[in-house]
């Protein structure tokens, strides 16, 4: 019998004063123990809620019976029908926005873990060997490319390799996995699961290629002399700066610039890699997504005095998961809301001072419903500062749309997509942030695995 | 052929190396201007490095590296079969190739080699070319005879005096200016001092001058925002806006700090390859 009441499993974690020295993943896999106590508390509802929340489709009280029951192969087979990067998205997707949001049990007596269910999942199967790259089609001799190797990519190649097409991910990093792999943490996201994930799309037949920017080292028209379709999914990679006055000294950083340092780079390792990274006293992380909680807690690492996120709304307005946020305040991270940067404050040498502000109240919400911060007159001030992290938002890198005339943009420079999905030349697809301007993982996956699905109806009918 | 496999390797003087790299991709592709970006191993720095030349059927890219510090030694080191890790590119906005009328494409150092393949396409589209070539001796001034082969002229300054005039490239630039020179267009690359002090002569000349920066980059495509300069009062990304911006209005104060930044990690880190590479071990462990 299923017994919901019991408390929800939380699983351990590496307490706050010890990780914020290291980098290795904040949160342990479920024990087995773990696993079956809160696998024991799903009701396996009929037309579960979850699983119709699911960005992906997972089929979540049926994995969770199997896990239940020890079938770890069964279970993780059962994730991977609809996605097949289950250690990741256990790991990054927002749950509380998706699953574990509609479970039946939240208001009673907690939602099911269902993330750390499917981490559980994904991580054991993959010990014990289970995990299996999932059976493709018979070959249908057609050939698809996948621009970039973020989750959007990955999702897209490994479904058009599931139906039998023959798969080239192009990517223009050194290394694979897009925002994966530059952008989120390995305290957060270790590098090994994405190289795990990585091997079983390659063991699906999906080809990897490095070093190749579209757009500068083959155009979109060139790709498509040399393929039946393509898939954009060239993600959000374009950081947005204040404009404030200063912002070029030395001692500013792009969120982006920051935590490809740290991640890609392995800046964090220097001097046994080669990139360095510099980390002052105090530091300023502007923003209050989930890039910003990443930086914060980036440099919280690097060995700081203090760590400022300062965002020019209140706590509630904060874009970024709950749960970051909360790792962050745990780590030490500080908070000042409802102020906006004015000037970058410099010495003679051009280097970070500090940063001028102007304090905010709320005023009338805008379109987007969030409460609009309004300066208050003469409420400037100074916090002291030697690093300034820049994390407000990212655009599509127009490098694709400058360089294909034939492509429709928006004014963001996002991709211009019609009802059916399709970007104005046919046979291009495109999904992720590169049409959205900047997502989650779980929105990306689902964009790769339905332009799929349309690339499949497309190259029948070709 | 494997890709990344250097096909040729020819030391130009004692911290100077020419590779010819087996990359299709890129040599198909490749204009004057671009760059590509390199890495030696899997720890390694992503180093921007200009493109000198490129052969469409061969498939081979050139590329002239000057040791500085440990990527760029690391590279060096590399052998005649040996493979870059990575070779990413075409990168970088080509310069705009036209007919000006008489140009200057003015090195400085290494600068010689990237101005190069820019004085072959002004010369190809019919410009009148003027090298205008400097270094600090005669031994570090390379790929003159080719510079001289390929221009319509072409002026040397050296800082001793070893070679060409005594004296550096701007003193050169006004020579030529006061043997009645009109030149309507400068092409300039080197090292940042020297690009300022450049454009800024060619400014006072009524030469419009542009200048190849080379600001700290990390992925060269666009996402990190570190190679940010100021031109015309406006922040630009020199990896694909750049590297070849109008000189006039270029921040080079600005430049020179950002380019400063890491100084004291990268030479630290330099010590500590240099003592690693001689050193001898003698436990006999390994």
């Amino acid at each position: 019998m299923p017994n919901p009441s019991a408390p929800r499993q939380q699983g351990s974690q590496q307490t706050p004063e010890v990780r914020k020295h290291n980098f290795e993943e904040v949160a342990h896999t479920f024990t087995e123990a773990e696993a079956k106590a809160e696998a024991e508390r799903c009701l396996h509802c009929n037309n579960a809620r979850c699983q119709a929340n699911c960005p992906v489709g997972v089929q979540i009280p049926a994995f969770i019976a199997q896990v239940k029951d020890g079938n770890i192969g069964a279970a993780v087979a059962k994730i991977m029908e609809t996605s097949l990067l289950p250690a990741i998205c256990g790991r990054v997707c927002p749950q509380e926005k998706h699953c574990e949001g509609n479970c039946v049990l939240k208001e009673k007596f907690g939602s099911v873990n269902i993330g750390m269910l499917e981490r559980y999942t994904a991580d054991t199967a993959r010990q014990k060997g289970l995990l299996k790259a999932p059976q493709t089609a018979a070959k249908t001799g057609k050939k698809v490319v996948c621009i970039g190797s973020g989750p959007s990519s990955i999702a897209a190649a490994a479904e058009l390799a599931r139906a039998g097409h023959d798969v080239t991910v192009l990517e223009a990093l050194h290394a694979f996995g897009g925002v994966l792999r530059y952008g989120i943490p390995s305290f957060r996201l270790p590098r090994k699961v994405i190289d795990h994930e990585i091997e079983t799309v390659k063991a699906m037949g999906v080809k990897f290629i490095p070093d190749v920017l579209v757009g500068a080292t083959q155009t979109v028209e060139e790709l498509l002399k040399e393929y039946d379709a393509v898939y954009v999914g060239s993600g959000a990679g374009l950081p947005t700066m204040t404009g404030i006055k200063g912002e070029n000294a030395v001692g500013v950083y792009s969120a982006n610039e920051f935590l490809t340092r740290v991640n890609l780079m392995q800046a964090y390792k220097f001097p046994q890699t080669d990139t360095p990274i510099k980390i002052g006293k105090h530091v300023i992380v502007l923003g209050a997504g989930n890039s910003a909680m990443d930086a914060a807690r980036c440099a919280m690492r690097l060995g700081p005095d203090t760590v400022t996120v300062a965002y020019r709304r209140s706590a509630v307005e904060m874009p970024a998961r709950a749960a970051e946020v909360e790792h962050a305040q745990e780590e030490g991270v500080k908070f000042e809301f409802l102020v906006t940067p004015k000037e970058v404050l410099t010495d003679e040498n051009g280097r970070v001072t500090g940063l001028q502000f102007v304090r905010n109240e709320l005023g009338e919400p805008d379109a987007k419903g969030r409460r609009r911060p309004v300066e208050i007159k003469g409420s400037d001030f100074v916090m002291q500062a030697d690093t300034v992290i820049v994390a407000i938002g990212q655009r599509p890198n127009p490098i694709i749309a400058k360089t294909t005339p034939a492509l429709k943009t928006t004014e963001r420079g996002v991709l211009e997509m019609d009802a059916d999905g399709k970007t104005s030349i046919p046979g291009v697809y495109a999904g992720g942030d590169i049409i959205r301007g900047g997502a989650t993982v779980l929105l990306a996956m689902k964009d790769g695995i339905e332009a799929a699905k349309r690339i499949c109806a497309y190259l029948e009918g070709k | 052929m494997q890709e990344n496999t250097i096909l040729e390797r020819v030391a130009l003087n004692s911290a100077v190396v020419k590779f010819v790299i087996y990359k299709p991709l890129i040599a198909a592709s490749a204009r004057a201007g671009q760059f590509v970006i390199l890495r030696a191993w899997e720890g390694g720095e992503r180093v921007p490095v200009t493109l000198v030349d490129w052969d469409k059927e061969n498939g081979t890219i050139t590329v002239i590296i000057q040791a500085i510090g440990k990527s760029t030694s690391l590279f060096n080191s590399l052998q005649k079969g040996d493979k870059f890790l990575n070779v990413a590119g075409p990168l970088g906005t080509p310069v705009e190739i036209k007919n000006y009328g008489t140009v200057a494409v003015v090195g400085g150092g290494v600068g010689i080699a990237e101005v190069y393949p820019i004085a072959r396409a002004l010369r190809e589209a019919g410009n009148r070319v003027i090298a205008v070539l400097g270094a600090r001796t005669k031994e570090l001034l390379i790929l003159e005879p080719e510079m001289n082969a390929l221009c319509d002229e072409t002026v040397c300054a050296t800082d001793d005096g070893s070679f060409g005039m005594k004296g550096m490239v701007t003193d050169a630039l006004n020579d030529l200016h006061e043997k009645g020179e009109k030149i309507q267009a400068g092409f300039i690359i080197g090292p940042i001092p020297m690009m300022k002090f450049t454009a800024r002569l060619m400014d006072k000349l009524g030469i419009e001058p542009y200048a190849s920066l080379n600001p700290i980059m990390l992925d060269g495509t666009g996402m990190c925002g570190c190679c940010r300069v100021t031109v015309e009062g406006k922040v630009r990304f020199a990896c694909v806006e750049g590297p070849m911006f109008p000189a006039r209005t270029i921040d080079f104060d600005e430049l020179i700090r950002r380019t400063s930044e890491y100084k004291p990690q990268e030479a630290a880190l330099f010590e500590k390859y240099k003592e690693e590479k001689d050193h001898v071990c003698k436990c006999g462990l390994h």
